[in-house]
């Protein structure tokens, strides 16, 4: 009788992952499905008008996923080939609503004009050090993040994340709360190096605000 | 006196409004040298900036936090149906192998 029946496998690791998916391991989909569904629903919902709609291109996508893991030939990692069928998919059902603006443009005009901060927080152009701090930042007094308020400056960042937009979520998504590299992101994505940083620099520019506007409001 | 004088000179060119626009290709690193020494430069007398960029990382910390549980999942009728796919795909397979 074999003492270990089932080694945990480490599905993190492609060469272990994709075999598995080739010989139809379910709990290697599952692992699949769960990691990165999500995520997968929130880009969709940037190519296509509802709810309803980007949850059919995920479970396309997944089928997809499914029936051509054996034509997969690994040139890339297989989350970045698994985004770039959910961006093909996605594409050609925004066309058929009507809606094929390119992601980067999606619920952020990247040629409009967005502040990392606040302009009237730096010196006016008739000050002696025009653009310069009008005032020292305010200190942001941390819990530990065992502690409640710990948590609740998590729940803040969660939030702030949720309200940004579409293309905005799904680039700092990929980057900051998921590690992924640069190169990654912009392959999976489509998207250009620059675009994809400008997206990266207004989300995180977002976030800080959305925590400096708690902090001040623990202080208080 | 003379600290003003060149905290003036050092940073009147790269001011701290246009510092935070660049945070994120400084933290890229896919600035060009010139624009990275004159970030580093203005960091190096500006306390308020380098409060700033403390903030920033610490945001971009903050948001590794975060895991996949507190974003939403898969609807479960979703989800069981996907998975019956792969059974199904599984069971279909040996016919295929025979021809």
């Amino acid at each position: 009788m074999p003492l270990v029946t089932e080694a945990v496998a480490d599905f993190t690791d492609d060469h272990v992952l994709v075999p598995a998916l080739r010989q139809g391991d379910e709990a290697a989909f599952e692992w699949l499905l769960d990691r990165y569904s999500a995520p997968l629903c929130r880009l969709a919902r940037s190519y296509v008008s509802n709810a309803a709609a980007a949850d059919e291109v995920v479970q396309e996508t997944w089928l997809a996923v499914i029936t051509g893991i054996d034509r997969f030939e690994q040139r890339s990692s297989l989350k970045t080939w698994v985004y770039r069928v959910l961006v093909n998919i996605a594409r050609s059902k925004g066309v058929k609503e009507h809606r094929s603006v390119p992601f980067a443009s999606l619920g952020d005009e990247l040629d409009g004009d967005e502040r990392s901060v606040d302009p009237e927080r730096f010196r006016g152009h008739h000050d002696r050090w025009p653009g310069h701090w009008a005032a020292p930042l305010a200190a942001w007094d941390e819990e530990p993040e065992d502690h409640l308020l710990g948590r609740e400056t998590l729940a803040v960042v969660a939030n702030a994340i949720s309200a940004l937009p579409a293309n905005q979520q799904t680039v700092i998504t990929l980057r900051d709360v998921e590690g992924w590299n640069s190169v990654e992101v912009c392959n999976a994505l489509e998207i250009s190096e620059t675009n994809q940083r400008v997206l990266l620099h207004r989300a995180r520019s977002r976030v800080r605000r959305a925590l400096e506007v708690h902090f001040e409001k623990v202080d208080q | 006196m003379m600290f003003r004088r060149l905290h003036l000179r050092l940073t009147r060119d790269y001011p701290c409004a246009q510092l935070v626009e660049a945070a994120t290709e400084y933290l890229e690193g896919t600035m060009g040298p010139r624009e990275r020494s004159r970030f580093d430069r203005h960091l190096s007398i500006c306390p308020t900036c380098v409060d700033y960029m403390a903030q920033f990382r610490r945001t971009i910390d903050l948001c590794g936090r975060l895991t996949i549980g507190d974003v939403e999942a898969l609807p479960r009728p979703v989800r069981e149906e996907l998975l019956r796919a792969v059974r199904d795909l599984r069971t279909e397979e040996p016919p295929d192998r025979r021809a």
